[in-house]
């Protein structure tokens, strides 16, 4: 909780990953913020994703 | 082989392609096309699925060959099944929008010198009422007819001639100058004009028959339209055959499907419902007269130019209804979301030197859910009206969806 309350007592900076709303709210607040486009592989649909997962060698493998 | 080492190598392949122009035949000649078979854009078509603006000039066709006198006779030859339709893709060629091609039609001849594979394409008509744009009336006829008379064997000649143009040269130099060759050609054509000419008028025993081309190919600014598109299914045709490779080597509509084909997967096509474009229309016409996307002229987009290369054509962007340079830039950057790399003989100067992003991965389509952006002529929904504007289209997401299953399913096969 002293962790917590430390964090908010200094500066916040924040990256903001998928939700871009989030990100401008805390901007509107005057927080700097880095927002990072995301979403879930193929819109989340599971099927896919095994699809995709099977097909994932980016490593070689 | 992986389908990282399977990509890498068709990547390789899709861009290290060197076409060049080397004749202009008519289509029974170059290709082998029988008499009494229209080819068509996209993937395979049957009569009664095509729309009526691809009927209207599979029907002109057919007038123009004299294999009937009126529309009502040749639809009685299709429906009664005397005359074959057929994907331009499955004869070597490209055609734009309606894509129509017959026996007597004189072709480009475009050969890949490294593979040293062929793709052809039609003379592009101009614009307006136009064949491609299924308009079908004396007009259209008169011009195809000039074309096999009197353009194309001239054409031809010069070629053999000049004993052939490096395209991919020109196509880059175009590049620079402004071009994305799809919806804008203008610099593209003017170097073509350029670098043929000469040998136009070292051919040519009528000086009057040289200055009827050359008034059609100065007054054409898609001239070099449909020579893009050849050289680019010369590049794109070798992967085909790349066993694993999940990059996508064809897409191609035809006014009812948008139709894909993946180099890992051979000649099957992928297809699902085309979508129709938006854009800008000429005087009094609106989205509502607009025909469903159609025309191989997507082939541009497979290699990296068209909507891809939209960064380099700042003044296309109007023109296809995007806003200004900014939106060209992010449409680039989008595209590069989707692809394998860049091309290192495609580069855009406002992108820093960058290569055009080239190499559709069907896996990161699926993945992020962005969709190929095209740039496109939009045709009259009523059959003959021709063009009535120019606008962007995105590919169907259904179709990479099915080639990421087929691909999955011969990875767990093997």
């Amino acid at each position: 909780m002293d962790e917590i309350r430390d964090l908010f007592g200094r500066e916040i900076r924040v990256i903001n990953v998928g939700l871009e709303s989030f990100a401008l709210v805390l901007e509107s607040l005057g927080v700097p913020v880095i927002h990072v486009q995301w979403v879930p592989p193929a819109g989340g649909d599971p099927a896919r994703a095994r699809l995709l997962a099977l097909l994932d060698d980016e490593d070689g493998a | 082989m992986s389908i990282r080492e399977a990509n890498e190598r068709a990547l390789v392949r899709l861009t290290s392609a060197q076409p060049v122009l080397v004749d202009c035949r008519p289509a029974r000649e170059a290709l082998g096309l029988d008499e009494r078979t229209v080819l068509h854009s996209g993937p395979p078509l049957l009569w009664g699925q095509a729309c009526p603006t691809v009927q209207a000039a599979i029907l002109c066709a057919i007038r123009y060959e004299g294999w009937a006198a009126d529309d009502d006779a040749a639809r009685r030859l299709v429906e009664r099944g005397r005359v074959t339709l057929g994907p331009c893709h499955h004869a070597g060629a490209v055609g734009p929008m309606t894509g129509i091609i017959t026996a007597s039609m004189p072709v480009f001849v475009v050969e890949n010198r490294p593979g040293g594979n062929r793709a052809h394409a039609t003379v592009n008509e101009g614009l307006g009422k136009v064949l491609r744009f299924g308009a079908n009336d004396a007009s259209v006829i008169a011009r195809l007819d000039w074309l096999a008379r009197e353009a194309g064997p001239l054409l031809g000649a010069a070629l053999r001639s000049s004993g052939g143009l490096d395209l991919r040269a020109l196509m880059a130099q175009a590049l620079r100058m402004g071009d994305e060759m799809h919806q804008r050609n203008i610099a593209a054509s003017a170097l073509l004009a350029r670098a043929l000419m000469p040998h136009l008028a070292r051919v040519a025993a009528d000086t009057g028959a040289v200055a009827r081309v050359a008034d059609f190919m100065a007054g054409n600014d898609q001239f070099f339209l449909n020579l893009a598109m050849a050289a680019a299914k010369a590049a794109a045709d070798p992967c085909l055959e790349i066993a694993g490779s999940t990059m996508v080597a064809t897409m191609a509509r035809n006014g009812t499907d948008f139709g894909i084909r993946v180099a890992g997967l051979g000649e099957r096509w992928f297809t699902a419902p085309v979508n129709t474009p938006e854009g800008l229309y000429f005087p009094g016409f609106t989205a509502a007269d607009a025909n469903p996307d159609m025309g191989d002229s997507a082939i541009v987009e497979t290699v990296g130019l068209g909507a891809f290369a939209m960064a380099a054509s700042p003044a296309v962007v109007r023109f296809v209804g995007a806003g200004g340079l900014r939106d060209a830039v992010r449409v680039t950057e989008e595209m590069a979301e989707i692809t394998l790399g860049e091309h290192p003989h495609f580069r855009i100067p406002t992108l820093d030197e960058r290569g055009t992003p080239v190499g559709i991965d069907i896996r990161k389509v699926v993945e992020t859910g962005i969709t190929p952006l095209i740039n496109t002529g939009i045709a009259g929904r009523a059959p003959g009206t021709g063009q009535i504007g120019a606008g962007v289209v995105r590919a169907p997401l259904a179709c990479f969806e099915q080639a990421l299953a087929a691909a999955a399913a011969g990875r767990v096969a093997t």
